[in-house]
């Protein structure tokens, strides 16, 4: 089963006119990087080998679940991190918390409601090496509706033909009313969560 | 009639037990019923916390009992209700041993760890992995230890009071301070 989720989808059928600009702009960044091969362009993110995770603490306690569907893409040079451009796109009814009642419960509107805002997207351009093989990139994540700043950190590293990208994104869910009402009460569940990632790109 | 009563810190042991069972049970009642809510995420952590406390004490009650043995019962009471005595309190340090034993194990079948008051670095270890098989019978171990202690508790009280009221031998007197009120 092919777990990438048709492209079609993912701004939901609101905006057609965004969505045209932004597969060409896509195209376009795809076509200047396979034409000037100075880029180091990758797509294709492999399904089964990448992950997308998350961790919270709720009274202390850990916790945390997967999304099971997404799809990225990237352009990444290790040594001009600064031509950087990648983004991701999560399915947010794909989300695993280990146990079917908080799966539906998650979907509600005071979280991720997904009914009105099923995707959720990470858009980075331009990374800087903080050091050797470690890099920063700012981002913007767009989530259930809002969007805001956020710092991606992560690694790179070639796992024989692929790219892979590792690394987190920390961000503070009372931003983004994940977790709405009563639920933002951050004495409960706490307010930094942190998204982990790991991106296996065919070259 | 002379009372032998326990020693302070075995009485302040055994009150404080009641009062964390009491709001440990009833959360316990309370929060499964409960629609997911900020509350019964609360009250799932309160629960354990209180329960972790409990076990904390118990081992404590242990220790302090193994050094310092209860005071003697009134000569006159039949032997069969002495060991029946023996064997209830040592079957109530079992249960209260066992039941937050019993929710901690649950806790880590089911994939959620036990903070104590929040606070990560009291966080227990897991001693199973998580798995729903295990989680489910050990939830049902759990509830059945927990009725088995109501009803050892009732059995307790009714004892107590029947010492006290109908054979008036002093015996409940020895887990209570001396006050004029009961005597």
């Amino acid at each position: 089963m092919n777990k990438l989720m048709p492209h079609g989808d993912r701004d939901g059928h609101s905006q057609p006119m965004a969505n045209v600009m932004k597969v060409a702009k896509w195209a376009l960044f795809f076509l200047l990087g396979l034409l000037t091969q100075v880029v180091f362009a990758v797509q294709g993110v492999d399904a089964e080998r990448s992950e997308i995770s998350f961790g919270f603490r709720q009274q202390g306690v850990p916790g945390g679940g997967k999304f099971l569907k997404f799809s990225a893409q990237a352009v990444f040079l290790p040594a001009k991190p600064e031509s950087t451009q990648a983004r991701v796109d999560i399915d947010m009814t794909s989300v695993d918390l280990g146990d079917k009642g908080w799966n539906q419960d998650i979907q509600s509107a005071a979280w991720f409601d997904s009914r009105q805002f099923p995707i959720s997207s990470v858009v980075v351009a331009g990374a800087k090496m903080v050091s050797p093989g470690r890099y920063e990139a700012p981002g913007k994540l767009t989530l259930k509706g809002a969007t805001h700043d956020v710092v991606v950190s992560f690694r790179s590293r070639s796992e024989g033909a692929a790219l892979v990208l590792e690394g987190e994104v920390p961000l503070k869910r009372v931003q983004f009313k994940i977790g709405d009402g009563a639920w933002a009460d951050t004495s409960v569940v706490a307010n930094e969560v942190s998204v982990r990632f790991k991106l296996v790109f065919k070259k | 009639m002379t009372v032998h009563r326990y020693p302070l810190p075995a009485m302040l042991l055994h009150w404080m037990t009641v009062l964390l069972l009491i709001g440990s049970f009833s959360l316990g009642l309370r929060m499964v019923g409960m629609d997911f809510s900020p509350e019964k995420i609360n009250s799932y952590a309160y629960h354990k916390w209180l329960g972790v406390t409990i076990f904390g004490l118990v081992v404590v009650r242990g220790v302090f009992r193994f050094f310092n043995p209860p005071p003697a019962l009134p000569e006159d009471i039949a032997a069969w209700q002495k060991s029946a005595s023996a064997l209830s309190h040592r079957f109530l340090y079992l249960l209260l041993f066992l039941i937050p034993l019993s929710g901690w194990l649950y806790s880590s079948a089911a994939g959620v760890p036990t903070v104590p008051f929040g606070m990560p670095t009291l966080q227990l270890p897991d001693l199973l992995q998580k798995d729903p098989v295990s989680a489910s019978a050990l939830k049902q171990v759990h509830f059945v230890l927990t009725r088995l202690l109501a009803v050892m508790i009732i059995l307790h009280i009714a004892a107590a009071l029947k010492h006290h009221w109908w054979d008036k031998d002093g015996v409940m007197q020895r887990m209570l301070p001396k006050v004029r009120f009961w005597q």
